[in-house]
């Protein structure tokens, strides 16, 4: 009875949290709104036994990835009102619910394979950090590392996406010569 | 109805989709673009979990551990790129990126 | 053997080959010089198939190769030399000799020199075929290969719209007529499951009368367009706008000629269908008189020519209707010589008289053109039938033949044409050679034609001469193929009369007409005479406008037909829809081109209305498989 409590308080919550994500107008609440939607949609994980996960979703997407678009969102001048040019309302809004209610037939369908096996099967016993990290580290452990390598690569990019003043070193310049180049930026402001 | 089956967070992932596509086709400042599609990844990842919770199977959480840590990357680049745009026009509005016009 | 076989078969080829090398380049007298060389080895090697052929030798075949073995049709590329085709062969060989010889000469100053001993080469080549060849199929090649050769000599000339136009008809009216004969060639093959001579020929003993009746009525139609016959003779008289060696080669004793040796080598078939034959004899006969009344009063001397050809072509079917096989064979052999004859002479004025044809403006050339003079004039004895000429020996016994056979009105008819004939070629020559120098008011200056020309011609005039006294040799060499009939009748004292009888009129009828036309009264025909302005002149002089009405009822009609066709079905239906295919692409493509914008919104929503798309199939497809029973008795039920 918990659980059921528990689900569709999160999913009331989760569904306007979205909600307002998509239809205001305002970008920081679209911002803050997303954020603790995300939040929320941990609470769902944690609903369903996948601790690390909802762990995961927390520290990632509330943490880092809203920390990301907060940051993006210093660059842009969100305090004036988004001016959003019509498309048909009607279109989008209705291929969405036309799309949402097939998607709920599929799956409302009684599923044809009673006799699935599980390929990597959850021990009950074990925590489900100890289940995941067990699988991660050997069965899964090649998508692991390739993922590594592209959030190297993601931050390389981002790194260089949106650097100033890039193609000196400070590190490798002497203490006299930041001291000049700070004077004549200086210089050209003041003057 | 006092019973959660798999069916319901189905029905659950599938209306975050369709919000997050309602967003997607209906934003035209690109950051907010960049939130509706967060919400189709998380919609997405609900469904991961929750068959793997109701199938007792592992490959559903790792499948959706592994959409978290590309979404993550995603969002980097996908800023950065803003970013430069940004710098060069001097707006983030979706109607004046018709250069692949025709 | 068979080398001569081949050697007479593939000369002309070559010779044609050769000369087709030298089509565009200016006048090369060598090619002319070649070409004769070959053609006149092509007629070495059947002057000794010929001998052999005599001296009793078996007929020679030789299948060079299968062309089609396809199920139970089995056509090879066959030949063989036997009596009728080595005959055939014989005369072909020698007038296109003769005819190549003196084109060295005609076409002179000709710029398509070479293109025209290709031409008349590659002619050849086609008529060899289509004689020696020892199938129908075979024969058919031949056949659409000489109609091809002469639609490109008579049209030679072809920056003149009536040439053109001439050569179109000539071809056309073969193609239909060539029709028939396919029909004809079908059912023999339908009936008797080969297309061989030797097969077919024993096969018809076997079949019924009303099949091979129609056979013989399909392959005579094809013989009618090749030999014009009424109704398809207007091509022959237009022909005459080739060069006169064609009109010599073709027009006198070799295409034309293809008809009536289709009917011999056909013999066993139409001996088996004596109604038939009486039709050909019947239709021959008026042929004869039909043409010969139109000679009467032309005033082109090629014109009349062809119509004296197409008169003796008449006795020659009128021949080999009766039955009298060897007699038709004779006569094409004796015709095509002093014909021949006649259309070079012809040519020879027609070079002298700066190509003026209307033989009224000509007159006392025998004083410039002595040897021409001679020429024509012993041919037209030939053609008149005077004893001992070549023609008497075989006209007389077409006659013979009619009259033993009790066929009466067949002779009447015949015995009166003979005497038009008389009169007709005696009116020519008396107009063109005798009487006083018309030419001068003209201002045209004769001279007399090359010396080597006049040499080329003289075999011609020999054979026109003595070829009578080949009648009992020949008479033994066919003997064996053809049902050689000695056409007997019953008293001797008939026979006499009617020998002399024909002779006394043939006679009277040159006197007639040296007397009204070799006198000096006689002057151009400007349209003011009495005689010009009466009806059967006018009737005769416009082919008892024929030509007219075929343009008026038949080719106008077909016309309009033909626009209708283009206009409405063609160009609103079939490259409507053609074009209306490229327009539908065309129009998806301009409105989907919009689809592109640019603006990733639109994309996207795109993207999402894709999916959509998917969904449904998904879901439509899933219902599908899970009613998958259901939905099969119910199309069950509906008798899919």
């Amino acid at each position: 009875m918990f659980e059921a409590i528990a689900f569709y308080l999160f999913a009331f919550l989760t569904i306007s949290m979205f909600f307002i994500t998509v239809t205001t107008s305002q970008a920081l609440y679209a911002l803050s709104a997303l954020a603790a939607g995300m939040i929320f949609i941990s609470a769902f994980f944690f609903i369903l036994g996948a601790d690390f996960l909802g762990a995961i979703q927390i520290i990632v997407y509330t943490g880092a990835v809203m920390a990301l678009y907060a940051f993006g969102m210093m660059f842009f001048d969100t305090t004036r009102e988004l001016k959003e040019k019509q498309g048909n309302k009607y279109i989008i809004v209705g291929m969405s619910a036309i799309a949402a209610v097939l998607v709920v037939a599929i799956f409302s369908a009684p599923m044809l394979s009673t006799n699935m096996t599980a390929f990597y099967p959850s021990a009950q016993d074990i925590g489900n950090t100890q289940q995941v990290g067990m699988v991660l580290f050997t069965k899964y452990l090649i998508p692991f590392e390739l993922a590594a390598v592209m959030l190297l690569v993601a931050m390389i990019a981002g790194i260089v996406l949106a650097g100033k003043k890039m193609d000196i070193s400070l590190t490798m310049t002497s203490e006299t010569d930041i001291v000049t180049m700070n004077n004549e930026t200086n210089t050209k402001v003041l003057s | 109805m006092m019973e959660i089956g798999l069916n319901h967070y189905l029905v659950l992932s599938t209306i975050l989709f369709a919000i997050g596509l309602v967003g997607v086709m209906r934003r035209k400042n690109l950051l907010l673009l960049f939130f509706a599609t967060e919400i189709l990844l998380n919609s997405v990842n609900i469904a991961f979990a929750a068959i793997s919770h109701f199938y007792g199977d592992l490959t559903g959480q790792m499948f959706a551990f592994f959409v978290i840590a590309i979404a993550a990357s995603e969002v980097a680049v996908g800023l950065g790129l803003l970013i430069v745009w940004h710098k060069r026009h001097g707006n983030i509005d979706l109607d004046n990126l018709a250069t692949m016009k025709g | 053997m068979e080398k001569y076989l081949y050697i007479a078969l593939f000369a002309p080829l070559v010779s044609s080959l050769f000369s087709a090398l030298f089509t565009a380049t200016p006048k090369k007298t060598f090619t002319g010089i070649v070409a004769s060389l070959l053609i006149f080895s092509a007629f070495a090697s059947s002057t000794v198939l010929l001998m052999y052929i005599l001296n009793g030798g078996e007929p020679v075949h030789v299948e060079m190769m299968t062309w089609m073995a396809t199920g139970d049709l089995y056509i090879p590329f066959g030949f063989v030399v036997d009596q009728i085709s080595v005959t055939m062969m014989m005369v072909v060989t020698l007038v296109s000799t003769v005819v190549h010889i003196y084109s060295i000469g005609y076409m002179d100053h000709d710029k398509g020199f070479n293109r025209f001993f290709s031409y008349l080469s590659a002619f050849v080549f086609s008529m060899m075929i289509l004689v020696m060849s020892d199938n129908y199929a075979g024969l058919f090649i031949g056949w659409e290969g000489v109609g091809l050769c002469s639609w490109l000599l008579i049209g030679f000339w072809f920056h003149k719209e009536s040439a053109t136009w001439a050569a179109n008809e000539a071809f056309i009216m073969n193609r239909i007529a060539d029709l028939g004969m396919l029909v004809g060639i079908f059912l023999i093959y339908w009936n008797t499951g080969t297309l061989q001579y030797e097969g077919s020929f024993e096969a018809f003993a076997h079949l019924d009368t009303e099949t091979l009746s129609w056979i013989g009525i399909f392959l005579f139609i094809g013989a009618m367009g090749k030999s014009a016959q009424f109704p398809l003779h207007t091509w022959l008289a237009d022909a005459m706008e080739g060069p006169t060696p064609v009109s010599a080669l073709i027009h006198a004793a070799t295409m034309v000629t293809a008809g009536v040796y289709l009917v011999v080598r056909s013999n066993e078939l139409y001996s088996l269908i004596p109604h038939v034959g009486l039709f050909i004899a019947s239709l021959g006969a008026f042929v004869a008189l039909f043409a010969a009344s139109m000679a009467l009063v032309n005033r082109d001397m090629k014109r009349v020519i062809a119509y004296s050809t197409l008169s003796q072509l008449g006795y020659m079917f009128a021949a080999a209707g009766l039955g009298a096989y060897w007699v038709a064979l004779f006569h094409l052999m004796a015709h095509a010589f002093f014909k021949a004859l006649l259309f070079l002479g012809a040519g020879n004025v027609m070079h002298a008289m700066d190509s003026e044809l209307d033989p009224f403006k000509m007159g006392g050339l025998k004083k410039v053109m002595k040897w021409t003079y001679i020429m024509m004039t012993l041919a037209s004895v030939a053609l008149a039938g005077i004893f001992p000429l070549a023609g008497f020996f075989s006209k007389d016994t077409i006659l013979e033949a009619a009259f033993a056979e009790h066929h009466f009105i067949i002779y009447s008819v015949l015995l009166f044409t003979a005497g038009l004939t008389a009169f007709y070629s005696f009116r020519l020559t008396a107009l063109i050679f005798e009487g006083e120098e018309r030419y001068k008011l003209f201002g045209i200056h004769p001279h007399e034609a090359y010396k080597f020309m006049l040499v080329g011609m003289s075999p011609l005039l020999i054979l026109a001469i003595i070829a009578g006294a080949f009648r009992t040799t020949f008479f033994e060499m066919v003997e064996e193929l053809l049902s050689a009939v000695e056409y007997h009748i019953h008293s001797e004292v008939t026979l006499w009369i009617m020998t002399i009888g024909t002779q006394a009129f043939v006679v009277l009828a040159i006197i007639f007409a040296y007397k009204k036309y070799n006198n000096s009264r006689i002057s151009v025909p400007d349209g003011t005479s009495k005689m010009e302005n009466s009806f059967a002149y006018k009737l005769l002089i416009n082919q008892y406008y024929i030509p007219y009405a075929y343009d008026k009822y038949l080719v106008a009609p077909y016309r309009e037909l033909s626009d209708i066709f283009w206009t409405h079905i063609d160009m609103k239906i079939v490259d409507a829809s053609v074009d209306g295919i490229a327009g539908i692409v065309y129009g998806t493509g301009e409105k989907t081109r919009t689809m592109q914008s640019g603006n990733l919104s639109t994309m996207l929503t795109w993207m999402v209305a894709g999916t959509l798309g998917m969904l449904s199939l998904a879901v439509v497809f899933g219902l599908a498989v899970r009613y998958s029973g259901e939905i099969l008795a119910i199309l069950s039920g509906l008798g899919v």
